[in-house]
């Protein structure tokens, strides 16, 4: 264990002549807008903010060290956990990596209901976003609005996981079962009903004059900067960096999908908060897309030796019990070989880079995750500006810690 | 999913199956023995490079249109040696495309940690992820601006991703 977990002492700025002005405020780790524990430690000129140094690790669990140790199948209830708002992402994206190692056929419903879920899950982590940045901001009703909707996602999750947030939906070979018979339809009502519930956050929010003046002209990032410090998803696509994996480099069925990708020049949290708010109709369309052209079939590949047998198989055929008692009590063993899976969450770039030696259990599992390489921004975004608009900033780049974290 | 790509394996293989491949190009062009061993499989492109060479090549694919850093980490390949490989992924946005850079670097001295240049000057987004690597592998970046423990606590001891690392850490 660690000796001193405790904070280390900071070192206050060499004094010049201004720097006896100076001012090191620490912002968390609990703080409730810096949603999760992270740290800032600000260096204040008055109000006016001169560094700001982020801290984060406070909830570092070694997730990357317990991959080494669990089979391929077992990774993936852990990758939920890494951005417990948009898990189905996470699960997409491991399983892809290692379906990729495998040279894994996925049946088409499987990709297709993987692309609806994945889009719900992305309405689910822009919801919470608006609810939180509006609540930062001062528009406390708004977070309320967004919750009742998210309710509706997550228990569309728990349909067919049995789970609200951590859902373990996505295997390695396809889906963990089909989905409950009339869950294609409980979409379908919530997709129809939730245009309008976006119009009605643009009605509280979007012409509203102290949200407004809290948000545009805040928090500027130009797109070389935002290209250069790694900063990817609505806050790159905000900066009129126009790239979205979805669409230029498509995994699971994307290229059957219609939908544009909504940019802004201007680069502001203003920006950010159009972007994303285009972005989850686009996220409605693309789910009705799936919803109308939804193909039949298995929502499992044919690959008896890595994806478990169904239940009734499993209670009533010799094979497929001998396949279900090898592949939980051994695993499967991959190919050797390392790739990289990279998709687009509702933050940005995730990427999974897994590299085997053959076995069943991972030689190495790392996770890139946006928050961890847009939180390198922030500094660039708030320097200059008042502490208030610290708030505005940490809002409008959406921070996940558990993903920064892992 | 449907097919996959073909597999080349070494350098050879690789600049003959991809003759217009604008970061083999580059390097190429930069230092004809600047790619010590090349592979592509699974659809991704492998470049090795040697560990003294890592910035220059990264400047080098990065004017050739791979502007994007996406990702770094390292492998432990304990007790093999080179112990260490840093995996690089760059992306290019106007090409849509992704490539692997490799260093493999050695542990000269057991006591000592290794050492490889950082590329925080060509891309100053990857200083966090630098950062990642020094906490969890011990591998110093030598130009970094600001290299301490990012995710564990600055007071920790050993680096608990290296493989010799026990995974409920030192008793």
């Amino acid at each position: 264990m660690s000796k001193n977990p405790g904070a280390p002492v900071l070192e206050l700025p060499a004094t010049e002549s201004a720097g006896e002005r100076r001012m090191i405020l620490n912002m968390g780790p609990q703080h409730p807008s810096t949603h999760g524990v992270l740290r800032l430690i600000v260096e204040l000129d008055g109000e006016v903010i001169v560094s700001v140094k982020p801290e984060i690790g406070y909830l570092h669990t070694g997730i990357e060290k317990t991959c080494e140790a669990k089979f391929y199948q077992q990774v993936v209830p852990l990758t939920d956990r890494i951005n417990y708002l948009d898990p189905l992402s996470n699960n997409l994206c491991y399983c892809l990596a290692v379906e990729k190692l495998l040279g894994l056929e996925i049946p088409e419903r499987a990709q297709w209901i993987r692309v609806l879920l994945t889009e719900l899950s992305r309405l689910n982590s822009h919801l919470i976003w608006l609810g939180t940045h509006a609540m930062d901001i001062g528009a406390l009703t708004v977070f309320l609005y967004t919750f009742r909707e998210r309710e509706e996602i997550l228990r569309l999750f728990e349909a067919v996981s049995g789970q609200r947030m951590m859902t373990s939906y996505f295997r390695i070979g396809g889906l963990a079962m089909e989905p409950p018979l009339d869950w294609l339809d409980r979409v379908q009502h919530f997709i129809t009903t939730f245009p309008e519930k976006i119009d009605e956050y643009s009605n509280l929010l979007t012409g509203n004059p102290i949200f407004m003046n809290r948000l545009k002209g805040i928090g500027y990032l130009s797109p070389e900067d935002a290209v250069a410090l790694g900063v990817t998803g609505p806050p790159l696509r905000a900066s009129g960096v126009d790239i979205d994996l979805r669409r230029d480099m498509p995994y699971s069925s994307y290229e059957k999908f219609q939908f544009t990708v909504p940019t802004s020049t201007v680069g502001d949290t203003w920006a950010r908060y159009e972007v994303r708010l285009v972005e989850m109709r686009e996220s409605t369309k693309i789910v009705q897309e799936a919803l109308d052209g939804m193909p039949g079939g298995p929502v499992k590949a044919d690959a008896p030796k890595i994806v478990l047998p169904d239940r009734e198989k499993m209670k009533t055929e010799m094979e497929a019990l001998i396949h279900h008692f090898k592949i939980v009590t051994e695993g499967f063993n991959v190919p050797a070989g390392e790739v990289y899976q990279g998709i687009e969450c509702g933050h940005g770039i995730t990427g999974y880079y897994v590299v085997s030696d053959g076995t069943a259990k991972p030689y190495r599992v790392h996770m890139r995750y946006p928050s961890f390489a847009t939180l390198q921004a922030i500094e660039t975004m708030a320097k200059g500006r008042l502490i208030a608009d610290l708030v505005a900033v940490i809002g409008s780049i959406d921070i996940v810690l558990g993903e920064t974290d892992r | 999913m449907t097919s996959q790509p073909p597999t080349l394996s070494g350098k050879q293989a690789v600049v003959e199956g991809l003759p217009d491949h604008p970061a083999i190009k580059a390097l190429d062009g930069w230092n004809s023995q600047a790619i010590t061993d090349a592979r592509f499989d699974f659809g991704e492109l492998t470049l090795t490079v040697a560990p003294t060479a890592i910035r220059d090549a990264c400047v080098a694919v990065q004017k050739a249109g791979y502007n994007f850093f996406e990702d770094m980490t390292a492998v432990d390949w304990f007790p093999a040696s080179p112990r260490f490989q840093l995996s690089y992924h760059i992306l290019s946005f106007s090409r849509k495309e992704r490539i692997r850079l490799r260093a493999m670097l050695a542990q000269s001295d057991p006591a000592a940690e290794p050492t490889i240049d950082s590329i925080v000057p060509v891309w100053p987004g990857a200083n966090y992820f630098e950062r990642e690597v020094f906490d969890l592998f011990g591998i110093r970046f030598a130009g970094h601006p600001d290299l301490r423990r990012i995710l564990m606590p600055d007071d920790w001891e050993g680096y608990p991703l290296r493989k010799d690392y026990p995974v409920e850490g030192y008793r």
